[in-house]
């Protein structure tokens, strides 16, 4: 396989020509840096990149990346995708989309993407509002929010994108907040790597219709204390110090503070993303306080594309038929003269 | 007593209509298939229809648990599985009692009297028993315990439990129609032999039965003679029988290899279209990839993506599907991307009537999405031409970079009739408009300048990236546009490019006159019963009749106008409300058209389209 280093690629050749027509502030800029900066360094060919998205404000970014795109219809976008890859597996191929594409219109196809294990890379800008449609409370909206759509607040109970994902059997979940361009290089990049249906929530403020709601757990000052980072293998630490960390008590998820009560750091958890079991994943998933972010769960399984082509080789391997004419003069054929 | 039994010669005949009726469980198809395959390995033109109750396994001996298959052979050519029944196999009462009304009076009807107990009459909701009240004088009533002869000639054959024995009675009365009709019980032989090769005993015991019924048929003094149905003239060549929807699915695996393109179809289970996903998930020897996918939508965008990256990309459904996937066509209509959309039309709106037949998304096909959407739709009009229209709507997707949709019907989809097989070499060539590396005019945005289809360049192929998407695109650039002129052009060059498939498309030829007093027209499924009815007309002398039978919807062929100008008087028959009429009235607003409809989830038959005729000539 020829090695990006060889290609020498850098983020200019993944942007394209046309203006990007986001809102000035928009996290949605800081992604798509960030997916420009990753691919150069995603041991891929430009021209295997394809990037499709459904409706919303996040679906405009196939326009302004230079590899193959597709901004389709609102919510398909998994199914578009999910016809490239099985087109042609050897394509690297991303899903955009946000959490009214990706959970309301076209929450059949999401769960069904995450189910299937395609080899897609799916990244969901969660704004927790319609952008592009102005204003309206979207799936993962709180309760008791005043939207456009909900003036008296809101009282549709969202959905939390990970344990819909992990409750759809996805086997690779990270989230990760707007404002942290390196970690999402990262885990754009381990994405890529995974192989299977990766999903990246992308905690992402909309400035114009939703903004700071992330703010609490986002702001510079608060984010260590607020925000774990997990790391496969390594002990659930967080804070300023990494004096803080994650204990299991009974059937709840508890933070401790090392020293205290002589706790020690050895007590801590130690974060298993591969762990099949997704019960410990959906807990870290649920959790408040400290927001996880980081992989919580990569667990790997065939692919649907190698399911497939596992089978069609072995059918061909034993099949009688190379040419549909074989096919057509099977059987109970008869002469006329 | 014994009677000298005389030999007699076969009477000759030149058509016959043979329906088997029983429960679910009696085994009807496979008895129709049987006889339908050894009747055309004798050289037979054929048509077949199946009627299978919508209940998946309804209770046994009930109304609506009969399954029934009927088959129409012939010496001479045969376009209808036949409106009317010259003989009629019942296997039980509720047979019996749903499918009289076909018989013509003065027809054979077979029954199993084994089968015509107290209780299964009473669920047949006789009331008293038909064979013995009289109610049947006006047919010819042959009375056959076949379950108890059946029995008996399995008395020896080890192996057998009660139930096999019971079911292996189809075989009894198969054999009797073969002596009926002087047929070799040959192929079904060597099927028994085929379709039980480890299991020995249920060779022996089929092939008995079927013999018993053969020779209990060639000794019964009620059957008094045998017929003879000639092989009929049909062109010369390899033939098979298939069915509709399988002819489409081969049409497709044609397609495809002659574009040396790899087939994906990306569909969602819906009745009465769901046997070609079945079809062609067994070919993946082909490299066929067949996704179910989640919903209809999802069928169609799969579809829609797997043509993106470059394969012969196809969706099927039926009408309901078809309204669901109408945005993604829309899409495929801006991306302009090739894609086949099939619909294999049942009765609507709504849910409808899923188990039978209509021509009423005409319409939809034309014009069931947002925006000035056109796209190319055909008809398939017989069971083995759905090969044709299946390939040609493949072939016109990839020259013309755009959705097609191919209209079939329930009743050619599931009728059966002999295909004289084309191999893919005799098939016309396919040029797509893949681009594969950089060059002048290669944009994917470059149009060719005599069809207007765009180029296709897909993901993989250096140095020719680009984004496509539902938003309206620049003309020349491809890029998004919201210039105002500039979606003016764009909607004009939509239009243009598939008006300008007519050029791609035979021209309309009449049938059986050329001009005259009336010309018949119709479409898709109903090509078999027109044809037929016509002919009939010309029997009987009425020499200025004309049929006009239409493949191509849109765009039509070049030469149409003409072609209907040359008569008096045009009656266009179909089975809706009059949908191609209120398009052809489109097209030409001085036209005056009557109208012939129905819409009773029936196909028409031949006395009423008869009857209508000679109210007009």
């Amino acid at each position: 396989m020829e090695t990006t280093a060889g290609k020498g690629y850098t983020f200019k050749d993944f942007a394209s020509d046309q203006e990007v027509r986001w809102c000035p502030g928009c996290d949605d800029y800081v992604v798509l840096r960030a997916m420009q900066k990753a691919l150069p360094e995603m041991n891929v060919k430009k021209e295997d990149v394809v990037f499709i998205s459904g409706i919303g404000c996040s679906s405009r970014f196939p326009y302004y990346m230079d590899t193959y795109g597709m901004h389709s219809i609102h919510g398909r976008a998994p199914g578009i995708a999910t016809g490239v890859k099985l087109a042609n597996p050897h394509l690297s191929v991303w899903v955009m989309t946000g959490d009214g594409d990706s959970m309301a219109i076209g929450g059949n196809h999401f769960i069904h993407a995450l189910r299937r294990n395609v080899d897609l890379n799916i990244v969901m800008f969660n704004n927790e509002i319609y952008g592009l449609t102005k204003g309206q409370f979207s799936p993962t909206t709180a309760l008791d929010k005043k939207t456009k759509s909900s003036p008296y607040g809101n009282t549709q109970p969202p959905f939390s994108p990970g344990e819909l994902a992990l409750g759809a059997n996805g086997r690779f979940f990270a989230r990760i907040a707007g404002n942290s361009p390196k970690e999402i290089i990262q885990l754009l990049m381990e994405a890529h790597q995974f192989k299977g249906t990766s999903l990246i929530e992308v905690l992402q403020n909309c400035v114009i219709f939703n903004n700071g709601c992330y703010e609490h757990l986002t702001n510079k000052e608060v984010k260590e204390d607020k925000q774990i980072f997990l790391e496969h293998g390594k002990p659930m630490l967080f804070g300023k110090n990494k004096e803080k960390g994650l204990v299991l008590t009974g059937l709840k998820l508890e933070v401790v503070t090392i020293g205290e009560n002589g706790i020690t750091p050895n007590e801590v958890l130690v974060h298993d993303a591969k762990e099949p079991d997704p019960t410990l994943h959906q807990m870290l998933v649920r959790l408040h306080y400290p927001l996880v972010t980081g992989i919580i769960r990569s667990v790997e399984d065939l692919t649907l594309e190698e399911r497939e082509e596992a089978l069609t080789a072995r059918i061909k391997a034993k099949s009688d038929f190379a040419k549909a004419d074989d096919l057509f003069f099977s059987g109970a054929t008869y002469q006329v003269n | 007593m014994i009677t000298e039994k005389v030999k007699i010669e076969p009477e000759d005949l030149e058509t016959v209509v043979v329906r088997f009726v029983g429960d679910s469980g009696d085994g009807m198809q496979l008895t129709g298939t049987q006889f339908t395959d050894t009747s055309a390995l004798f050289g037979n033109d054929i048509a077949t229809f199946p009627n299978y109750p919508s209940e998946i396994r309804a209770p046994q001996g009930s109304l609506c648990g009969v399954s029934g298959f009927q088959v129409h052979i012939g010496s001479v050519e045969v376009s209808t599985p036949g409106d009317s029944v010259d003989l009629l196999v019942a296997m039980n009462p509720a047979g019996l009692k749903v499918n009289l009304h076909a018989v013509k009076p003065g027809s054979t009807i077979i029954v199993d009297t084994d089968s015509f107990t107290r209780k299964n009459l009473e669920k047949a909701a006789y009331v008293s028993n038909p064979l013995h009240d009289g109610s049947l004088q006006n047919y010819k009533v042959i009375e056959v315990g076949m379950t108890s002869l059946t029995r008996e000639a399995l008395k020896d054959v080890e192996g057998l439990d009660n139930d096999m024995i019971t079911r292996s009675k189809n075989m009894f009365a198969l054999g009797m129609i073969y002596w009926l009709y002087s047929r070799s019980t040959e192929h079904t032989i060597s099927f028994f032999n085929k379709k039980f090769k480890a299991k020995p005993h249920l060779i022996e015991a089929n092939t008995k039965v079927l013999n018993a019924g053969f020779y209990y048929a060639e000794s019964l003094e009620l059957i008094p003679n045998s017929y003879r149905i000639s092989p009929a003239r049909m062109p010369s060549g390899a033939y098979r029988i298939i069915m509709g929807n399988t002819a489409t699915a081969w049409g497709l695996l044609a397609a495809a290899e002659k574009s040396g393109l790899e087939l994906f179809l990306g569909s969602y289970p819906i009745t009465p279209a769901t046997d070609i996903l079945h079809e062609l998930v067994k070919h993946k020897h082909f490299g066929v990839k067949a996704f179910q996918a989640e919903d209809e939508i999802a069928g169609i965008t799969s579809a829609i993506g797997a043509s993106f990256a470059g394969d012969l990309a196809v969706t099927t459904t039926s009408g309901p599907g078809l309204a669901l996937k109408g945005e993604a066509i829309g899409l495929a209509v801006m991306t302009e991307l090739p894609l086949v959309i099939i619909n294999v039309q049942r009765g609507g709106p709504s849910t409808g009537l899923p188990t039978k037949t209509e021509q009423s998304d005409l319409l939809q096909a034309m014009y069931g999405r947002n925006g000035d959407s056109p796209v190319i739709v055909l008809a398939a009009s017989t069971p083995a031409n759905c090969f044709t229209y299946a390939y040609e709507a493949a072939r016109l997707a990839l020259e013309h970079m755009t959705p097609v949709i191919l209209l079939t019907d329930g009743y050619i989809a599931n009728g059966s009739a002999p295909w004289r097989i084309k191999s893919v070499a005799e098939m016309p060539p396919i040029h797509t408009r893949r681009v594969k590396e950089i060059t002048e005019n290669g944009s994917p945005f470059d149009r060719d300048k005599q069809t207007l289809a765009r180029n296709w360049a897909v993901p993989g192929t250096p140095g020719l990236e680009h984004r496509v998407g539902g938003l309206e695109k620049d003309s020349v650039s491809g890029n998004v546009s919201h210039v105002p002129e500039n979606h003016e052009r764009m909607t004009h060059i939509r239009a243009e490019k598939v008006r300008r498939v007519k050029y791609n498309i035979p021209c309309l030829k009449t049938e059986f006159a050329d001009s005259g007093d009336l010309l018949v027209v119709g479409w898709g499924g109903t090509y078999g019963a027109l044809h037929s009815a016509v002919k009939h007309m010309h029997k009987e002398g009425y020499s200025n009749i004309g049929l006009a039978h239409f493949n191509y919807i849109n765009p039509l062929p070049r030469n149409t106008a003409k072609v209907l100008a040359r008569f008096k008087r045009i009656l266009v028959c179909e089975l809706n409300n009059g949908q191609f009429a209120s398009l052809l009235k489109m097209h030409f607003h001085n036209l005056k058209l009557l109208q012939y409809n129905k819409i009773q989830g029936l196909p028409f038959s031949n006395d009423e389209l008869i009857q209508q005729f000679k109210q007009l000539v």
